[in-house]
């Protein structure tokens, strides 16, 4: 579906009373009708609001394909917010995200959350529960081997998967969810503070293996951190959002060779983008 | 010489889970045998216990613990078997669950043997008014835990579910059914207890002519004490023994529980 085709899309999943009064002031409609080439997902008047506080209003957002964009921001400004509304799993009042004009149920998901424990299916072995997803693909018995498989090798991890969630630590309960993320091929994923529950060591080990995979399969990934530092070494992009009712703060790309590692982290690159990044962050904090 | 015994007491740790038991039959022992109660009330433990074997082996005790534990386990399985599925699809739709959750309430505090005389007329003095008393008592709390467990399923696992492209039927046979395992599995457990209490009384005052209920109060009018405790003492039995089976089901068939 080339681009042009996606924004038609765009126009026509929308409400059509909404577009056609958009049509009409001119750089609404403008907004509505182009988005830059290389874009996947694009948010559009996107409304959010729990009772009285509004957390998102007309909100747009567009995110690059194959890249990571890491979401940092203030506590409680919505990030998670945001990636449960753009993965499908919470409504929104209004507005409009679309995957390359497709919507997030017709698109192949992978989630990563940070509550390790109560996300895995406990009823099913480790290597069960990243085998699920794939029953939703239509794939052969054959095909879904072939993936597991695959997924495996590149992983390359010496865990029994044969036992139960429960009878593993932390650190691989989370390799398990972020593998039974990808194991579907996702054309995007979404983790949310995927390693603020584990242990330091843990964290470093499963931040190489997430990096060297996502550089590998080159999949669409919003990542949300509350470690600046993990944020940026990840991240092509940071997005920094706004306290509420949250805006965008800033975009700061990060376009250091992966792979990327502790050197990585005393580069002047880095040191400046994370450097920037934490102006912005503590503005946005003190705010009144 | 206390000393000696301390040194000794843990390797008789397997002790420990029967001393209340022993304690209780010393007690009884010691009643009887100063006579603070009246013999033939209270006999002693020995021909209490000599019942019990006789009336298991030759007599016909054994018989009509068969026929309590086949009332209970078919009550329990019309129970389960309506309770279950109902229970999935109460829980699964708050607003169904809302509509009849004040019944449900109310006929779960309705003692079942209020209920007796109406099951008579619906169903004749037979078996069938004694397994539907008891399968109706026991589905209301297999029921009612079935739904809560759905009811109250952790949110995130069905999300991660939603967010692989499951539909909502799968995830409500895939998550939400599993998820409420736990709380079903207790919902099972008090439902047995329930069917059993149920049936022993049932066997007692609906017309009956074999059982544990009929046993007790056939005992109890002709001042047969030793076959009266002998009698209660498996109906005890039958009630630990299905609580420790179900026990040990649920930490088969929910392994994952409390973890
Ligand atoms: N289900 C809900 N009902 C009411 N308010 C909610 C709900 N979920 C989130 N909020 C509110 O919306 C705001 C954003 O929540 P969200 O969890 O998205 O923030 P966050 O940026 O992920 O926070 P954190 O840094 O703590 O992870 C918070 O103020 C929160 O109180
Ligand atoms: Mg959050």
């Amino acid at each position: 579906m080339s681009p042009d085709d996606s924004a038609l899309r765009l126009v026509s999943a929308g409400n059509p009373a909404e577009a056609g009064d958009h049509a009409d002031t001119g750089d609404h409609a403008e907004r509505f009708r182009w988005f830059a080439p290389g874009t996947h997902i694009t948010i559009r008047g996107l409304t959010k609001t729990f009772g009285d506080t509004v957390l998102y209003e007309d909100f747009d957002l567009d995110l690059p394909r194959g890249k990571v964009v890491s979401i940092f921001g203030p506590n409680g400004c919505g990030k998670s917010t945001l990636i449960n509304m753009i993965s499908g799993i919470m409504d929104y009042d209004a507005g409009t995200i679309l995957f390359d004009g497709k919507t997030a149920r017709e698109t192949k998901i992978g989630y990563v959350f940070q509550n390790y424990r109560e996300a895995g299916f406990p009823w099913l072995r480790a290597i069960d529960n990243i085998r699920y997803p794939l029953k939703f693909l239509r794939l052969t018995k054959a095909e879904q081997d072939a993936r597991i498989e695959k997924l495996l090798a590149s992983f390359n991890v010496s865990i029994d998967l044969n036992r139960y969630p429960y009878e593993l630590s932390g650190g691989q309960q989370q390799l398990v969810s972020i593998m039974r993320a990808l194991v579907i091929d996702p054309e995007v994923l979404f983790l949310d503070e995927p390693f603020s529950a584990l242990d330091y060591e843990m964290t470093l080990f499963l931040r190489d293996k997430l990096q060297a995979v996502l550089t590998e399969m080159q999949v669409t990934s919003l990542l949300v951190s509350h470690d600046l530092d993990e944020a940026v070494e990840l991240a092509d992009e940071v997005l920094l959002l706004t306290r509420k009712p949250t805006s965008v703060a800033a975009r700061i790309p990060f376009d250091a060779p992966r792979p990327r590692n502790a050197e990585t982290t005393v580069t002047p690159e880095f040191i400046d983008v994370k450097t920037r990044s934490l102006e912005i962050f503590q503005r946005e904090v003190r705010k009144p | 010489m206390i000393q000696k015994l301390r040194d000794r007491l843990p390797a008789m740790g397997w002790l420990q889970p029967v001393l209340g038991a022993l304690a209780l039959v010393a007690v009884w022992a010691f009643v009887n045998l100063v006579e603070m109660v009246d013999p033939v009330l209270l006999p002693s433990p020995k021909q209490s216990w000599a019942a019990f074997v006789e009336g298991m082996t030759e007599g016909t005790l054994g018989h009509d613990f068969l026929r309590t534990i086949i009332r209970t386990m078919s009550a329990f399985a019309v129970a389960t078997v309506i309770a279950v599925p109902m229970g999935v699809a109460l829980g699964s739709s708050s607003r169904l669950y809302r509509s009849v959750e004040f019944l449900i309430d109310f006929f779960r505090s309705t003692p079942a043997s209020a209920m007796f005389p109406l099951f008579l007329v619906f169903f004749g003095i037979g078996e069938e008014a004694k397994i539907a008393v008891a399968a109706f008592g026991a589905a209301l709390i297999i029921l009612f835990n079935t739904a809560y467990g759905v009811m109250n399923a952790r949110q995130l696992r069905q999300l991660a579910a939603q967010v692989m492209g499951a539909s909502r039927a799968r995830i409500l046979w895939d998550v939400t059914v599993w998820e409420s395992l736990p709380q079903t599995f207790i919902g099972l457990r008090s439902g047995v207890s329930m069917a059993l209490v149920i049936v022993i009384v049932a066997e007692m005052f609906i017309g009956s002519t074999d059982g544990l209920g009929k046993r007790i109060i056939d005992a109890q009018m002709i001042f047969n004490m030793p076959d009266m405790y002998a009698s209660i003492f498996a109906a005890g039995a039958l009630g630990y023994l299905m609580n420790l089976l179900f026990t040990l089901l649920e930490t088969r068939f929910v392994h994952w529980g409390g973890k």
